[in-house]
Order: C-alpha cells, then structure tokens, then sequence
C-alpha cells in the first residue's frame, strides 16, 4: 500500500496540473490535494524521510572515510586544502539526519489539524536551513574536482621533502620519512616523485653510512656544487616484484654493469610510475566513487524537501475550517518567482532598516523630536 | 523421575514458543555466519595454494561450509514448528516429526562441536605442508622462465613484503639457494665461474637476499648483498645489524597468521554449538509441554515439560535394549525364513 502512495504522489508531481509561471500571481507547481491523497502524501513522506536520513548517515560516513584516508597520507601532503570536501560532507550528512528527522515528525502531526499548526511558524526558516545544507552537497561536490589542482601541488610539495629528507633517519622530527616513502612506494606502486629520475637528484644516503677516505666516495662528493653524494641507484622500495629479473638498484644508467642489461629497454625492472600521478588517481578515484553516492542523496533530500512543503500548503489551507475533507490545493511558492524574490527582497529591507532605526536615537534627538511635535 | 521437569501454564508455554522462534532466528545468522567463515578461508587457502605446493587439504573449510548450510535449514525447520506450536492445530500434524527431529539435532550438535575442535587442530598438518611448499617455492624463484613456475618470484616477493618475513626459517635460507637466473649471470668472468666452481652442484651461491626482504624500517639503505662480509660495507657488523633484513621466516609468519584465523573460527563454532544445544533443549521442552495436557481439549490447561522421560541411566539402559531387541528380531525373522525354506524343499 506504501509503495502505491509514493509512487501516486509523484506521478502527480510529475504530470498534473503545472501551471507555468506566467509573471502574474500564478502559484508555482499548483497541484491539487483530496484528502485520500493529503493522507497517502503524508504516507509516503514519512517512509522517504526514514530512507532519507539513512542516506544522510551514509554520507557522514563516506566523509569520514575520505578524511580518514587524507589523514593517513598527511606524511606526504603540504597543505590540508583539500580537507574541506570531507569536512562538508560530515557535517551535511548530520545535518540532514535532523533534517529528516523533523521531517517524519511533522508528517506524523500533520495527521491530526490542531497539532499541526504549532509547526506552522517554524517551517518557513526551517525550509531555508535545509536547501542551505542541501545545496551544500553540491559545493562539496564541485569542491572535490575544483580541488584537484591543489591537491597536486600539495602531494609535489610534500614528496619532494619527504625524498630529501629520506637519509635524515638520525634527524627528529625527520627520521620517519625513510619509512613513510619506502612503505608508500610498496603499497602504491611508484618511484619517486615524477618519475624514477628523481632519486639520482638528491643524495639518500646518509653521511653517516659513507666512508670518507675511499676514493670513490670522494670523487663523486667533489663532482657537484653541494658537496653531495649523487649516484644513478633508486632505493629499494622501488623494485617490482613482477620483475623476471633480480632487482638492479644501482648504476642504472651504465649497461656495462650488469650482465646483458640495457636500461632503455628495461621497463619490468623498477616502478615506472611517478608517487605522485599514483596518489592522485587514487584520490581522484576514491572522489568520483563517491561523487554518484552524493547526487543520490541530493535528489533523495530534495524529493523530501518538496512533499513537506507540498504537504505544509496543503495542510494550511485547511486552517480554520470545520470540515477536514475537503480538496486542498499545495504549490511550491504561492505567488510567481519573481514576485516572491521582490517580497523577500522588501522583508529583508524592512528588517535592515528596522535595526538601523532602532540603534539610531538617542535620547537628546528623541526629545527634541517630542518637543517638534508638540509645538 | 524425569530429567529437569518443570511445569507449564498457557501463559509460560506461549513465553517459551516466542523465546524459542526468536532464538532459531538468531541460530540461522549465526548458521550463516559459519557458512561465510567457512568461505573465507577456503579462499585464504586458495590465494596462497602456490606456496603450499598445491597440496592443501581442503577438508575443514568445506566442512564448515556443509555445516553452515545445514545449520541455515535445520533452524529455519525449527523456527517453523516453533511459530506453529502456538496453534494446536497447527501443532497436531508436526506431532510425528518432532522426536526423529530432535534426534536428528543432536547429531548435528556433535558434528558441529567436532568442527570445532578440528579447527584447533588443522594448525599442525598445515605446519607441514607450509615447510614443504616454501621451501620448494624459494628453488624456483629463479625461474620466471619456466612456464607454470614463471610466478613464483613475484609470489614470494609479494608474500615477503606483505608478511614481513624473509626465506623458510630465516634469512640464511636464501644463502643455499640459487636465487639468480643463469640468464643473468656472466659466465665469461671470473668471479662467476669462481663461485659455480666451488660448490658441487656448480650453483651460483651467494651470501644476500632478494629485495623483498630489506626491512623499511631500517635507519639505513638496505643491504642486500655481501651481508656476512663487514668489510664490504662502511659502519656494518652483521652480527649486531637486526634492523637490515626482516628476521621472522615465512614458515613461522604464514602459520601464526593461518593459526589466528582457525583460532577465531573454532571459538566462534563453538559458541554456534552452543546456542544450538540451547534451542534443541528448548525445543524438548515445547514438544513434551504440549503433548502432556492434563486436558487434551482446553488449550489453557497446565502439563509438564522434561529434558529426558527417566534418569540419564535408565534412558540409556533403554536404548541399549531396544538395539539388542532389534539385532534379536533380525536374527530371528532370518531363522524362521530358512526354516520355511528347509520346509517346502523337503
């Protein structure tokens, strides 16, 4: 019987009765209400504001998710910029299990006239907050693509200083980085920051583990500016296991190294992927997972949002009279849009100015007014 | 004198039959639950078959698969008779089932209790196979060639890194081996052909071990090659270095992992057995309370309900009867058989 009532009221929302906005005092979207349907909208309601704050908890934990997995990668990221996309998510998704919640309690009331009405004064900026928090989901959703930039640029910032700092086991502050990126390679599958190249730009081997007095190490600490210790290896994180062959680390780029090895032709060996570009499609892949879930929810919430108001007109038709079967009629906004913007535009004036009178007299000018006035 | 009788009014009866039906509700999760452990680790099993030399033995899981499924239908069943108790009309056409149904579930109870031990007891023949499997997988690491053994060294490799272990027993396992393709090796130097010449099975052996096996954690870039040499190495004395190389074998990783999880599932298949013990006593219960009316035709009458009709002892010294009269009666039918043979022939 449920299934039916839903299904009745929205075919009716879809095919009845529009009246399009003709700039006059035409309400939006008019539809008519007999009691049987006031009674079965009411039904349906009820059961979408449960599935609709179901869906609202499944967004809060789809934000936690995400910021969990941010925060386990914060090693490697600069900037905490893209936090705010599960931040929007989390509270939306509290937010409209209130939201909901109301909803379906409403809905019980608007069964009985006379409980109904103590609701009356709070829908209007009840209706507000919620297509505030509703819409929100749409900024976290545009947030998460619009972001896209500057997580990639945080993640560049962040491995370039994690790869630099890798030698630095003995520094505080600094000794996890060799665990952090030697775990990340594995995991991920990657090398470096762009690419496996990036290793033989920074020394990663600490001064600690080099032998000042042989020859070797002295002639490649002399042969830059720095004083560094350069060398054509990668560490061992970067190897694929998928290799036939056992892993070469060290002088990559000189093929009389090792027996029948040629480094332009070798792909199996190290992980050809850049840490960065790895990270990102993940991110990116975990956001557009996400991304259908919360259009979902969007449109669930929306659905929602439109029978409560369908069913608060409706109802409040009814107000005052003694007979309460009679046909009703609901609508979205009572006049055009045009008009009720204008209306809102003058309530907010109205308002402004109000404050503004308020807090300007004092008590010289009052009485100086008084005495005009009586003279 | 019955066994645990107690005595039942409409009221308790009715209490009894909803406790019951929820409890069987319970008891087909929990049937289910059994089922999906069961399927884990087959799949568990399966996912590593290559390092077991294939030779895993399947038995328990699909043991527990079987007993979940039963254990679904079985509670399903009882939660039937259970929802029907209430309506003695109902009740009346499941009256002759009851007693082969109740027997029926208690040899699934001991099934169910001796699943449970053989998941405690599965650990040891795993041990072996484990030791076997390893041991053979590390000879064709080299082998990426091999057509049927190409994966192994990307399976060890994954294993190493994913379990943080290194070679059977340790990392010196891998000193033994050839874990470096001729593919790979230059015959044409001398250190090559110096170290295939002094072992008698002319195998490149040498003292490092595959990049799996360095430890992230090390302060120090991996050392993978020349480990037992410190002179090979600036600050290196492979004797105090415990941070270099993972230093578990992969024997003792795979076996403590494996072990936990048949641990788990024997400790929760035993709590299955025991909710089923619970809902078969239940269920003895509502069948002796509803066959024993003081008044057969007022449903509201009191009767008493009992585990067992006589003591433990007399019930047994029952049974045993019973069997000896059927094996007697057997005995007899076929004597008096051949005697009307022996009759006509003549």
């Amino acid at each position: 019987m449920l299934c039916q009532n839903i299904h009745c009221g929205l075919f009716e929302f879809c095919c009845f009765n529009w009246i399009i906005i003709s700039g006059g005092t035409m309400a939006v979207l008019k539809i008519k209400f007999s009691f049987q349907r006031r009674v079965h909208l009411a039904q349906g309601l009820w059961l979408l504001s449960w599935v609709a704050m179901f869906s609202g908890g499944v967004t809060f934990c789809m934000g936690l998710f995400l910021k969990m997995e941010l925060l386990r990668r914060a090693e490697v990221m600069h900037t905490t910029d893209i936090h705010v996309v599960p931040n929007l998510l989390m509270v939306v998704g509290l937010a409209s299990v209130g939201i909901n919640l109301f909803a379906g309690r409403v809905c019980q009331d608007s069964m009985d006239s006379t409980r109904f009405t103590q609701w009356k004064n709070v829908m209007i900026p009840y209706f507000g907050v919620s297509l505030f928090f509703t819409s929100m989901l749409i900024v976290a959703m545009a947030l998460s693509y619009a972001l896209q930039p500057n997580l990639e640029e945080s993640l560049k910032v962040g491995l370039k200083n994690g790869i630099r700092f890798y030698k630095d086991t003995d520094t505080p502050g600094r000794c996890f980085q060799k665990e952090t990126i030697d775990r990340l390679q594995v995991e991920f599958r990657c090398c470096g920051n762009t690419n496996f190249k990036d290793w033989f730009e920074v020394q990663w081997i600490s001064n600690r583990y080099l032998d000042f007095t042989s020859k070797e190490v002295n002639d490649r600490v002399r042969s830059n500016v720095d004083g560094r210790y350069l060398m054509d290896g990668v560490p061992f994180s970067c190897c694929n296991p998928a290799s036939p062959r056992p892993c070469i680390q060290e002088h990559l780029t000189d093929n009389s190294a090792h027996f029948n090895y040629d480094y332009h032709s070798e792909e199996l060996n190290l992980h050809n992927r850049g840490c960065r570009e790895a990270l990102v499609n993940y991110f990116m892949g975990l956001m557009n997972t996400i991304g259908p879930c919360v259009l979902s929810v969007f449109f669930v919430q929306m659905s929602v949002l439109a029978s409560l108001r369908y069913l608060q007109t409706a109802m409040a038709a009814l107000e005052g009279q003694e007979n309460v079967e009679v046909e009703t009629e609901g609508y979205i906004l009572e006049k055009g849009v045009k008009e009720t913007l204008n209306e809102a535009k003058e309530t907010l004036k109205k308002l402004l100015q109000l404050g503004q009178v308020d807090a300007e007299p004092a008590p010289g000018d009052a009485e100086a007014a008084e005495g005009k006035a009586a003279s | 004198m019955a066994l645990m009788k107690v005595k039942f009014d409409l009221k308790k009866r009715v209490k009894l039959s909803q406790v019951l039906w929820l409890m069987y509700w319970f008891a087909v999760m929990a049937g289910v639950l059994v089922f999906v452990m069961g399927l884990f680790l087959k799949i568990e099993l399966r996912k590593r078959s290559e390092l077991m030399d294939n030779n895993e033995s399947h038995f328990v899981p699909n043991l527990l698969i079987g007993v979940g499924l039963l254990a679904c239908g079985i509670n399903a069943f009882g939660g039937k008779i259970c929802y029907d108790s209430l309506d003695s009309t109902k009740f009346s056409k499941w009256k002759d089932v009851m007693k082969p149904f109740l027997i029926c579930c208690l040899f699934f109870n001991v099934l169910l209790f001796l699943s449970a031990l053989l998941c405690f007891m599965m650990r040891i023949p795993l041990q072996f196979t484990l030791a076997e499997g390893l041991k053979n997988g590390m000879k064709f690491y080299k082998d990426s060639d091999l057509p049927g053994r190409c994966y192994m060294k990307r399976t060890l490799d994954l294993m190493q890194m994913e379990f943080k272990c290194c070679g059977n027993n340790n990392y010196k396992d891998w000193f033994e081996i050839q874990w470096v393709s001729n593919r790979y090796l230059d015959f044409s130097s001398k250190e090559v052909k110096d170290r295939v010449s002094s072992n008698v099975d002319g195998k490149y052996l040498m003292d490092g071990v595959p990049f799996s096996c360095c430890n992230p954690s090390s302060p120090r870039p991996c050392i993978q090659h020349q480990m037992s040499n410190n002179s090979a190495h600036y600050s290196y004395d492979h004797y105090t270095e415990d941070l270099n190389v993972w230093k578990r074998g992969c024997r003792e990783a795979l076996v403590s992992y494996y072990g936990g999880l048949m641990n788990t599932t024997g400790a929760l298949v035993l709590l299955v057995t025991a909710l089923e013990v619970a809902v078969m006593v239940g269920m003895q219960y509502v069948n002796t309370s509803l066959s024993t009316l003081v008044n057969p035709e007022d449903p509201e009458s009191e009767s008493e309900g009992w585990i067992l009709e006589k003591t433990v002892k007399e019930t047994f010294t029952d049974i045993m009867a019973k069997m000896k009269a059927m094996g007697k009666g057997g005995q007899v039918e076929e004597g008096a058989e051949g005697e009307q043979g022996v009759a006509t022939v003549s």
